[in-house]
């Protein structure tokens, strides 16, 4: 190899930079975006999720049949079937919409009852998610933030919650307040509301309040007791900022992607247990449907028509894997331990 | 240790005392009574039916005589099975509910761990995916649509087997299935992240380094580490199991516990839903309380507490 | 004259990542004989591990050898299968790792552990196998070993439990003992006593040791050679007076410049050695330390630099020692 007086020249500081690549820092949420939309079965799932929703919340009010309207001369059609009435009208030219579903043995088209029931479903899960992302984050911070005796106290009953075995309680806890709360809504006008919610639902929502924020609760406690210790927050707490302004702005802030992703996940386990209910009876009250109350009701009729219980089976599971898997996504997406 | 035990004692039977408060104290927010649901009877029938099942002394005492003879192990009788106690049904119904249940726990034991474990040692192959593909389901679908589905394909296409009732071993197949589908499912998804997490450990790169063949390293070092979470499950996936039993022995008219317990629900037999839901609060609390024990013998790190 | 123990040629090692071919060692060559104590030293990422890995056939997926000779007591290890490689693991080399806390399986007794490698690989019944592990432990100068054998590792603390790898590692009387950064995560006073235990061993039992660590400090107590690391190279190679009197590398001059010295009087500033580590996934053409270097020149960056032998054992890659014979050529030349 040849040498030459050139070679030995020192080197410039630029030239050596162009051999030193460093990698970009990208922002918290711009990076778990990115993520969330590389992964292929979070996006689909979160393409199924907008279709059921649309389905349940937005079709129905332009559906051509209503989920309560029995109509005389349709019972039991099978799917895609006309009745007599209807073929009479198709031959003399005009259209009727089909019942994609067919009808259930009382006329109602079973299509739109399904929407309905979806709808019913997704707003329990929603509405209960909601309720315990709340009192489960709230709860959680407070013991979590303030430690110490209050924290063991506020853990100790966390622990009796979650020890009662809670779908016992629940089926008691529905079973009975039916009574009262019925008497509450037919002598008190301003509770007439119960009434048309349904009692049975508002029993879920009494129930969920009451048992299942433990475990939301015990996930913001211990996210709540490693960020407490960083340095922001002893710098807010010298600057002089109350309990509660801590709490919101700085703690909880910083909690808000566990909250997410908990939340998400826990919209179809509130499913599960409503379509689990509404099962055995103790859910939603006629006529309104449920998924879980359709697969009741199409359980008698198993041999003869077994589209009536797979479609609200296959309905449900397809609400709840799709919020799984959405909910899984997430979590890889923004859990920053999972970072290569 | 004895402290331990002594404590989590402690609490169950605390739990278990809100439990049966709540439980009565609710029953009677039921109004009618449970005798309203039969053919209207006479004022004096009525007062005669009350006095004889003591409905008619006010709350306190009746529920404090209800525990006084609870805990001598008389849940008294059956107000709609009548000639029958309510421990005797518990006692005839409950095996049934047992056997059915053991069964689940086992298969959702014996399937589960070894699927996560494979998945765990075949991450990112097809064996994994697969895996993956199927507990997902799982956990997603209830167990009643199980039931159904299967009653769909298997009773009533295929005609393999039998729908009601527990008379031959193919009865228990399809809800054992039904049961143990969700906890299966559950344990090799919690049994391939164990089974990650440990394989990762540094303790399996010193059991690699000693010369241990890939065998010895997985079933003597990693298994034993990364069965604990298990364990843990133990305690919920019998509650489970329980509850899960509700809606499957409705559909299958299996003549357990459960199915006894929504009977008795709807029929409002308060004797026996208080019986009932005492003894299954009692099997759960009590249940959790062994496992915990159980979990703390077999992590010698806790010993030290 | 001591036998040739280790002999490593040419050795090229990437891991197959993802990402692309990450070249953690390209190109390494050292040896040693039986009784040598050889410390190699380099930052996070310099390879120091992954070489004494690759001796044991320890190397972790997705890593594979590609290229080079592993000659160790006889064994061919680059073309042996699993199962050879496994006799000799825990036999005849053995490894001390980083982390007390987490080597030892929290499960099983000290005593289990201790016992299952003689078992493994030696003859003796469960008894002797008891009785060696008891031996072993007061060998390594842990007190009331009978009563340790039965207890668990969470029971003991991270230097009594570092003592206990090491009793595993020499429990077969190993040839080659290869002890990765064994004292980072203990504390100083710990690290004192585990260097002296070492050291001990290393009398009594006569056998090779190879210090993996980062610090120069360690270095100096216990080794007689050592194989500075950059990049997957080795940069400079010679025993411990050769390094520290004189060293010739930049890197190795910036490593020892950086130590804080405790007799130094004023306020010096600490002088750390500026820019970050090369991407592996794309290693330069050139010496890997050249955008580091503040003596680097031209063709630093361009060509990798051949070894320049300093002594029979000094050596160094730098093509500044290039420059100073090619210097005195020129004048030579100009002279003549």
């Amino acid at each position: 190899m040849q040498l030459d007086v050139s070679n030995f020249v020192p080197a410039s500081d630029e030239e050596k930079q162009s051999l030193v690549t460093m990698r970009d820092s990208i922002g918290f949420w711009k990076d778990g975006l990115h993520r969330l939309r590389k992964n292929n079965v979070a996006m689909i799932s979160l393409v199924v999720i907008v279709i059921v929703m649309v389905l349940a919340f937005i079709v129905p009010s332009f559906y051509p049949y209503d989920y309560k309207e029995q109509i005389r001369g349709n019972e039991n059609l099978a799917p895609m079937g006309y009745s007599v009435k209807e073929q009479a009208s198709i031959d003399s030219g005009d259209f009727v919409f089909p019942h994609f579903l067919g009808t259930d043995n009382l006329g109602r088209d079973l299509s739109v009852r399904i929407m309905m029931g979806s709808k019913i479903s997704l707003l329990v899960g929603i509405i209960a998610s909601a309720i315990i992302m709340m009192i489960g984050s709230i709860y959680g911070a407070v013991a979590g933030y303030f430690g110490g005796r209050a924290d063991q106290i506020m853990m100790r009953i966390v622990d009796m919650i979650y020890t009662v075995p809670d779908l016992l309680i629940i089926i008691l806890l529905i079973a009975t307040l039916k009574y009262p709360l019925k008497d509450l809504a037919n002598t008190n006008p301003a509770f007439a509301w119960i009434n048309t919610v349904g009692v049975g639902l508002i029993c879920i929502f009494i129930v969920f309040a009451l048992l299942y924020w433990v475990g939301m609760a015990r996930q913001i406690r211990s996210q709540i007791l490693s960020l407490k210790e960083q340095e922001y927050v002893t710098a807010a707490r010298a600057l002089g900022a109350s309990h509660a302004r801590i709490i919101r702005k700085h703690l909880l802030k910083n909690c808000i992607g566990l909250i997410i992703v908990t939340t998400t996940l826990q919209i179809p386990s509130a499913i599960f247990t409503e379509s689990f209910l509404s099962f055995i009876g103790l859910g939603v009250s006629a006529p309104m449907p449920s998924l879980g109350s359709l697969a009741a009701t199409a359980l008698g009729g198993i041999t003869s028509y077994p589209h009536r219980l797979l479609a609200p089976s296959i309905m449900i599971s397809l609400i709840i894997l799709s919020f799984n898997l959405f909910g899984d996504g997430l979590r890889d997406a923004f859990d920053p331990k999972l970072k290569n | 240790m004895g402290n331990y035990i002594f404590k989590r004692v402690f609490y169950a039977i605390l739990t278990l005392a809100v439990v049966i408060t709540i439980t009565f104290f609710l029953m009677y927010l039921i109004p009618g009574g449970p005798f309203l649901a039969e053919k209207a009877p006479s004022q004096a029938t009525l007062d005669a039916m009350n006095a004889k099942y003591g409905l008619d002394k006010p709350l306190i005492v009746q529920f404090k005589n209800y525990i006084v003879n609870m805990l001598q192990g008389d849940f008294g009788p059956s107000i709609k099975q009548r000639g029958r106690t309510v421990v005797q049904i518990i006692s005839s119904k409950f095996p049934v509910s047992a056997r059915v249940g053991g069964l689940s726990v086992a298969v959702a034991l014996l399937l589960g761990i070894p699927l996560g474990s494979f998945a765990a040692l075949y991450r990112g192959k097809w064996i994994d995916k697969a895996i993956n593909f199927i507990s997902t389901f799982g956990i997603a679908v209830p167990s009643f649509v199980i039931s159904t589905v299967l009653v769909i394909i298997f009773s009533i296409n295929l005609k393999w087997l039998p729908t009601f009732g527990l008379t031959s071993p193919l009865h228990y197949i399809m809800p054992v299935i039904a049961i143990a589908f969700y906890p299966t499912a559950y344990i090799s998804r919690l049994m391939r992240s164990s089974m990650l997490d440990v394989l990762g450990q540094d303790y399996m790169r010193t059991a690699r380094a000693k010369g241990l063949s890939p065998f010895k390293q997985l079933f003597k070092h990693a298994l034993r580490n990364a069965i604990l979470p298990i364990v843990t499950y133990l305690g919920p996936m019998i509650a489970y199991t329980l509850t899960g039993s509700f809606v499957v022995e409705r559909i299958f008219t299996i003549p357990g516990l459960g199915n006894e317990f929504i009977s008795s629900i709807t029929n409002r037999d308060y004797p026996m839903v208080m019986g009932t839901t005492i003894f299954l609060a009692a099997f759960i609390v009590l249940l959790n309380v062994v496992v915990d024990i159980v979990y703390k013998l077999v992590d010698p790190r806790i010993k030290y507490q | 004259m001591s036998e040739r123990l280790l002999e490593i040629k040419n050795e090229r090692l990437s891991f197959f990542t993802p990402a692309g071919e990450v070249k953690a060692l390209n190109d390494v060559s050292f040896s040693m004989d039986q009784g040598d104590v050889l410390g190699i030293v380099g930052e996070s990422g310099s390879g120091k591990s992954v070489t004494a890995y690759s001796i044991m056939g320890l190397t972790a997926h997705p890593g594979r050898l590609i290229g080079g000779e592993i000659n160790f007591n006889g064994h061919r290890i680059d073309l042996l299968q699993e199962k050879d490689l496994r006799k000799i693991r825990g036999n005849e080399v053995s490894i001390i790792f980083q982390d007390p806390m987490t080597s030892l399986n929290p499960v099983y007794t000290i005593g289990d552990q201790i016992t299952e490698v003689l078992l493994l690989h030696t003859h003796c019944s469960k008894k002797q196998a008891k009785d060696k592990a008891i031996e072993l432990l007061s060998l390594v100068g842990i007190n009331e070993p009978e009563r340790r054998v039965r207890q668990y590792p969470h029971e003991l603390s991270g230097g009594m439990r570092q003592r206990v790898m090491i009793a595993i590692a020499l429990a077969c009387e190993p040839k080659l003992l290869i002890a990765d950064e064994p004292t980072t995560a203990l504390d100083v006073t710990i690290q004192a006593q585990i260097l002296e235990l070492m050291m001990e061993l290393k009398k009594k039992l006569g056998m090779s040791i190879i210090m993996i660590t980062h610090d120069l400090g360690i270095v100096s107590t216990i080794c007689e050679k050592i194989a500075v690391m950059y990049a997957g190279k080795i940069v400079e190679y010679g025993t411990i007076d050769d390094i520290f009197y004189s060293p010739s590398h930049e890197y190795t001059k910036g490593l020892l410049n950086s130590i804080p010295k405790l007799t130094e009087v004023g306020h010096e500033k600490l002088i750390p050695i500026e820019g970050s580590p090369v991407d592996m996934l794309k290693p330069p053409l050139g010496c890997p330390f050249a955008p580091r270097c503040k003596s680097c020149m031209k063709i630093c960056l361009d060509q990798m630099p051949e070894y320049t032998y300093l002594s029979d054992v000094h050596y160094s890659a730098c093509w500044l020692l290039q420059k100073k014979e090619f210097d005195k050529l020129q004048e030579d030349t100009q002279i003549g």
